[in-house]
């Protein structure tokens, strides 16, 4: 169980944590989003007590990390990669972390096994790939077999078979009821992995919820019509409450009624379909939606641009946010 | 790395207690022999140290029937053997800054602090297991310059034995004012966290700032050369009471300057340890 309270963390003048509250409960993998330069990184580093809070508290398992008794049984992390010694053995690295635990040799040799380095144990870790570099990580963070997990972009610098295979530990940690909390900015990948998602833009909450409802409740559903006789449809979806904006390949997009509504008045008016297809935002264009006013970079209206490609009529951006 | 052998079972219960400073000092150990850095730092040291010393008591030997009466006045056969503690000094305050700047370097300080939260404790293991590497090496390169030196010496020039009166200390003495060095070396790289930087404080602290000593009227600089590392240390090393460093004033007793510089070491680790307390890691 990882809460935060109100955390606040500046950088001279930067507001990097602008006081944020959430709670990741255990039995389930809890996305942490945001786009890059949003606090991902530096609220993971608060709750890990690498860094200090300005104002408000994060608390593991209902204590500060300064105060845990044995912070390797309690939380696991990996919060960058390789941030190694260079010129260290992959086991080497994690006995001497293992040695302020008491944890015994063997379960060095464990989380070894389970990341698969096992056969690169002697090796230096200078020697390593990005991607051999997160699963030393990884190792590390299950060393103390803790209870609650951080993971601060696990992904990154893996190959396929590599994402699949931390997907997989995620879900099947979380599994065993541990509190999982990773973060990510690729939308794409947390809604293979997670069960819930904190999403935060400019160091500041905008959405905490389920994963489900969160591509449900955003603004872009819409279904997608072709028809030969979009003149005499277009009017009654109108009358029925609906919106239609013109596709770019001849069809209509809908929105407001849904793909049956739209069916069952074509065919009380003898209107011809050719093409009926409810569509619904995938989790990147929701969260587009969410974070478009909190770029940190202004990359505002290229945001805006790509996602408007299709010529959806859209509703404010942010309605979802709480 | 099939996922069904993480079978870690969901968390058990804690063991009882704490972390705490047994565990952080093996590990402390363990991060220290396992980088190549420290040994190549002792190899760097031994060359300083015995070789240097060496080759200043081989040419002073072959040397002294021609030489003549400069090199024979003040002559100290203990000093000169330890000749090499100058360089030696430098070396293991790499090794100091070393030890404490690559865990910043390389982001190894942040699994350090994960694991053991307690940064006051971190340092203090750190400090200590630097502390008895740096002590036993030093020992034994100074101990073994002296022997080596003084064989060199024995049958050309006056010799020194370990038991005439001061030899001992300057000899213990110098290998502890090493150690102590590379104590304030790891407590200035706490500070600073970077190599570069730390290394170039170190060295300014103990060599430049003599070097800027001089540009101050002779009579302030007698005040207060006796306080600087550098002359206290070249002291410590010399049985010779009226070895004056960089042109006179009067030196601190060996022992008294030895205090001074454990005081220099004390206060920047303290400084390190608070400011590695307060500061985000």
């Amino acid at each position: 169980m990882i809460e935060a309270h109100s955390l606040t963390k500046r950088y001279g003048k930067t507001l990097a944590v602008d006081s944020l509250s959430f709670e990741v409960r255990p039995g389930q993998v809890t996305g942490f989003l945001g786009p890059n330069g949003s606090g991902k990184s530096t609220t993971m580093r608060v709750i890990m007590g690498l860094d200090l809070p300005d104002g408000g508290s994060a608390m593991i398992n209902g204590r500060p990390y300064r105060d845990l008794p044995w912070p390797l049984h309690e939380v696991g992390a990996l919060l960058e990669a390789k941030a190694i010694h260079p010129g260290r053995t992959a086991f080497n690295h994690l006995w001497m972390l293992a040695q302020t635990h008491g944890i015994r040799r063997s379960r060095v040799d464990e989380v070894l096994d389970l990341v698969g380095l096992s056969e690169v144990a002697g090796r230096r870790a200078g020697k390593f790939s990005l991607g051999m570099g997160q699963r030393l990580g990884i190792a590390a963070a299950l060393l103390g077999d803790p209870s609650v997990l951080l993971f601060d972009e696990p992904v990154n610098g893996l190959d396929p078979e590599g994402i699949l295979w931390v997907r997989t530990l995620l879900r099947h940690l979380a599994g065993e009821g541990r509190t999982i909390f990773v973060s990510s900015h690729l939308m794409s990948e947390m809604a293979l992995t997670a069960d819930h998602v904190v999403v935060i833009g400019r160091g500041r909450l905008i959405a905490d919820r389920p994963v489900a409802e969160l591509v449900a409740g955003s603004s872009r559903r819409f279904v997608k019509v072709r028809t030969p006789q979009a003149e005499v449809l277009t009017p009654v979806v109108v009358g029925a409450g609906g919106t239609v904006a013109p596709g770019t390949d001849g069809s209509l997009t809908v929105t407001g009624l849904s793909a049956e509504a739209i069916g069952d008045l074509a065919g009380e008016h003898g209107v011809r379909l050719h093409e009926l297809t409810p569509l619904q935002a995938s989790l990147e264009e929701a969260f587009m939606d969410l974070t478009r006013d909190s770029l940190e970079f202004g990359g505002h209206d290229v945001a805006r641009t790509v996602t408007d490609g299709g010529a959806v009529a859209s509703t404010a951006p942010g309605g979802t946010a709480r | 790395m099939s996922v069904e052998s993480v079978s870690l079972g969901p968390a058990r219960p804690l063991p009882p207690g704490h972390y705490g400073p047994i565990g952080q000092l093996r590990s402390e150990w363990t991060k220290m022999r396992t980088v190549r850095s420290t040994l190549w730092t002792l190899v760097a040291t031994i060359i300083a140290v015995v070789g240097i010393g060496a080759v200043a008591t081989a040419v002073t030997a072959a040397r002294w029937r021609s030489g003549g009466i400069v090199d024979h006045i003040g002559f100290d056969p203990t000093a000169r053997s330890l000749a090499g503690v100058f360089l030696g000094q430098i070396v293991i305050g790499v090794l100091g800054v070393l030890v404490m700047s690559a865990e910043y370097g390389t982001g190894t300080i942040r699994a350090t602090l994960s694991a053991v939260p307690n940064r006051p404790l971190v340092l203090a293991c750190k400090a200590a297991v630097f502390a008895v590497v740096a002590f036993v090496a030093s020992e034994i390169l100074t101990f073994g310059a002296f022997f080596l030196g003084q064989a060199l010496l024995r049958g050309s020039t006056p010799y020194a034995t370990i038991t005439q009166p001061g030899v001992a200390r300057a000899v213990a003495g110098a290998g502890l004012v090493l150690t102590v060095l590379g104590l304030f070396a790891l407590g200035l790289a706490t500070i600073i966290r970077h190599t570069a930087g730390a290394l170039t404080a170190y060295v300014g602290l103990l060599l430049v700032l003599p070097l800027i000593l001089q540009a101050f009227p002779v009579s302030f600089q007698h005040q207060v050369i006796k306080f600087m590392p550098l002359v206290i240390g070249e002291h410590m090393a010399a049985t010779n009471p009226n070895v004056h460093a960089f042109g006179g004033g009067a030196l601190l007793s060996p022992w008294i300057g030895f205090g001074f510089l454990c005081a220099y070491a004390a206060v920047v680790l303290v400084v390190g340890g608070i400011l590695m307390h307060r500061r985000d890691a």
